[in-house]
């Protein structure tokens, strides 16, 4: 059994990826898709087609709206049919780009063959620039700019590439399902990432949970012919598959409060992600379909759809037949860090990971007691905060104290909440806090640099 | 014996008289020289450093007043008229009255016509909620039902009605603080003059969305369709993002607006009578006929 794991925090859900064994399927095409603007972190994409354009699959319709934004490409070719507010997961209005599909033809240039392309390009400016005009995000759930991430600011160097297969979230497959059948493309991704970053060494981390695709991914390194890529299996424990936990778990490295992983060395890449990279490079494909798990208990089936961005959920839904009757809540991504669908007529965005079905029973909060000082929460947090404190905090207003207790730090985990034996929902009133304090700490280093600048 | 006793009095006594004397030296030397109307314009105010001014606290406020030597940008809403009239004789200028303020809510979504959708049994905050999505209704802008409100006010003014779900303004306790509007995250309520005799004309909606997809979420949305707009002899409406406003300014309380509006989101309260929609409808009708034969 493994022993890498992070050094703190922590629980041990039961795994549930009851979609494990159902090969990855082609959803068929929608007969609209919506793409919001704002799929990625960073500044909203800026559309470049017009109502009524005629629109080829993988052609741009949105480009970056600043440095940390994103190329937005048509998944299907067909018609532009509005571009305004659409009501996203949440129920709140989201701009997006709607297009209804005519078929299935694709912009020239891009190869659409299975045939795999080992050879790596040698310019390293190239590929960063293929990857940022393929609009490749990462796909582990953030959704930030890969092509940021692969170009560190100057000063600091990268020492290892961590490929992020851990899949910790209960549930979710689609990681599991790419390793297992695009174990190819992965390891060459991960190879193209290496060669990016300085030909450091490759870590793909798996949990123990996948012994499949640790020997498969194994396998196929041993056939590839690049060098310095390893597979490290990983002790299963959520949320192994965060960064900065991901981090201490290979590298034994903490980042330190509001730094980037790349101050201690390490960029981290979800497998998705490699995959992305490798269709962006080597097949100059962009990023327009993402790999979906439709799981839950409830379900009749489950399955592994390869999706187009920008497909509606009720779509998806209709293919699995329909939801089932003692269905209670659909979650978006895994149960720990998912959000419940309130509106089923919202589409997938590029990061979504998953549609998770759980019964009234799975779901419903217990009431909530008091807090009895137990510290459960405490020793749950990955990042060494001490929940029941903030929530207190929290609820009082206290920005001053909440930002010096690290409120900041917060990954949104869930771990607090799993493990409190009072049922308090206390990342909901962390979170709350959490966006109210880097608002403040924003606010601050905006005024600082207004005031440097009005002395210069 | 007796000596330790009186030995003890005496060396307090000294000792006492000593560092008394060591105190008034340095409270002369280190003094902070304030201006003394702040601690007179501090004790004109409430109290209540409720931060409706926009200052931390009374006190801020009174130093705030103070340094500027007008009252321009302050106004206390809870002491109102009466409060700024004595800060101003104290600071020896001249203050304009201003129109008392109220509270309103801007949402009339309540239970019987705005159907709920979902289930939502996370955190009884309206903040959390507005934070995990847009709400257990399908209007996305409406009030949420958690009270955040009613926790925010300092004055008792505000309580949940259980039959409506929506919190009710107490005008007799609400200072006008705005509490209640910073709490709110969807931003429903608006601080308006209280109008003569409290009477005042409203649009108790915030739903930006068009008319269908509003009429559906809530049978009493303002649905954006203008009439009011079309109906209104003093400009007092205007309609932006699918939202009708009434300008406070302008609007003679003629109550036209209320009786055309067909799904009864504009409100009229403290009237002394109730509105009898027929007869201004014919009223309307009637007016609109002579307009058309004068054009001809």
């Amino acid at each position: 059994m493994s022993k890498h794991t992070f050094s703190i925090g922590g629980v041990h859900p039961h795994d549930s990826k009851i979609s494990r064994d159902c090969a990855i399927q082609q959803l068929p095409l929608p007969p609209k898709v919506y793409l919001a603007l704002s799929q990625h972190i960073g500044a909203p994409a800026k559309p470049v087609v017009e109502v009524g354009d005629k629109v080829l699959a993988g052609q741009v319709i949105a480009e970056p709206g600043g440095f940390v934004s994103a190329f937005i490409h048509s998944p299907v070719s067909g018609t532009v049919k509005s571009i305004g507010p659409q009501k996203d997961l949440a129920g709140n209005p989201s701009m997006c780009i709607e297009i209804e599909t005519e078929g299935d033809e694709w912009a020239p240039g891009i190869d659409l063959s299975d045939t795999l392309i080992t050879e790596i390009p040698a310019d390293n400016k190239a590929i960063i620039e293929k990857i940022r005009l393929a609009g490749v995000v990462g796909l582990g759930g953030a959704t930030f700019p890969t092509h940021v991430k692969l170009s560190p600011p100057p000063g600091s160097k990268c020492e290892r590439v961590i490929i992020n297969g851990c899949e910790c979230e209960p549930y979710l497959t689609s990681d599991f399902r790419v390793l297992l059948e695009k174990g190819e493309q992965v390891v060459v991704g991960s190879a193209i990432l290496q060669q990016v970053m300085g030909n450091v060494p490759v870590t793909i981390a798996i949990e123990e949970n996948k012994p499949e695709a640790i020997s498969h991914i194994r396998e196929v390194i041993g056939k590839l012919p690049y060098k310095n890529i390893e597979v490290m299996p990983m002790k299963m424990r959520y949320p192994q598959g965060s960064e900065k936990q991901l981090i201490d778990a290979v590298m034994h490295r903490q980042v330190g409060s509001g730094a980037l992983p790349i101050s201690v060395g390490a960029v981290v890449q979800n497998v998705g992600t490699a995959m992305a990279v490798y269709d962006a490079v080597q097949k100059n494909k962009p990023l327009v379909d993402n790999i979906v798990s439709i799981t839950g208990e409830c379900l009749p089936r489950q399955a592994n759809f390869q999706i187009r961005v920008g497909t509606p959920f009720r779509f998806i839904i209709d293919q699995v037949g329909g939801i089932p009757a003692d269905a209670a809540k659909i979650i978006s991504g895994g149960p720990m860090m998912g959000k419940a669908v309130a509106n089923l007529d919202a589409s997938t965005l590029k990061g979504t990971s998953a549609l998770l079905f759980l019964t009234e029973k799975q779901t419903r909060r217990a009431p909530e007691s008091n807090c009895i000082r137990c510290g459960k929460c405490a020793d749950a947090c990955p990042m060494g905060l001490e929940p029941f404190l903030l929530v207190r905090l929290a609820k009082a207003g206290e920005m001053e104290e909440l930002e010096k207790n690290a409120v900041q730090d917060c990954i949104e985990c869930g771990c607090c909440l799993f493990s409190c034996p009072a049922r308090i929902p206390l990342l909901d009133h962390i979170r709350l806090a959490k966006g109210a304090v880097l608002g403040a700490i924003r606010a601050r280093a905006a005024a600082a640099k207004a005031a440097a600048e009005a002395k210069k | 014996m007796t000596s330790t006793i009186i030995w003890t009095i005496a060396v307090v006594t000294v000792l006492g008289a000593l560092l008394a004397l060591v105190l008034f030296f340095i409270a002369k030397k280190f003094m902070v020289r304030e201006d003394p109307r702040i601690d007179l314009v501090e004790k004109a105010m409430p109290g209540a450093n409720c931060g409706g001014c926009g200052f931390a606290g009374c006190r801020a406020f009174a130093e705030s007043a103070v340094k500027a030597g007008n009252l321009d940008s302050h106004f206390c809403p809870v002491g109102g008229n009466d409060t700024m009239a004595k800060v101003a004789e104290i600071l020896g200028i001249e203050v304009k009255a201003q129109a008392p303020r109220v509270a309103v809510l801007r949402c009339n979504g309540s239970c019987g016509v705005r159907p709920v959708v979902n289930d939502y049994d996370g955190a009884a905050s309206c903040k959390v909620k507005a934070q995990l999505y847009a709400g257990d209704t399908a209007c996305a802008f409406g009030c949420l039902g958690c009270g955040d409100c009613v926790q925010a006010c300092a004055f008792g003014a505000l309580s949940m009605d259980a039959e409506t779900g929506l919190p009710v303004v107490d005008e007799a306790k609400c200072t006008a603080c705005g509490a209640c509007a910073k709490a709110c995250p969807k931003g429903l309520f608006e601080l308006r003059p209280k109008g003569p005799r409290g009477m005042r004309e409203f649009v108790s909606c915030m739903n930006k969305d068009k008319g269908p997809a509003a009429k559906k979420a809530c049978a009493n949305a303002c649905i954006g369709c203008g009439i009011c707009v079309k109906t209104c002899t003093h400009d007092a409406i205007t309609l932006d993002a699918n939202i009708a406003y009434i300008d406070p300014a302008k609007c003679k309380l003629c109550r036209e607006c209320e009786a055309m509006c067909p799904t009864g989101a504009i409100h009229g309260v403290n009237f002394p009578k109730p509105l009898d929609k027929d007869a201004v409808k014919a009223r309307i009708k009637e007016r609109n006929a002579k307009k058309e034969d004068s054009h001809e």
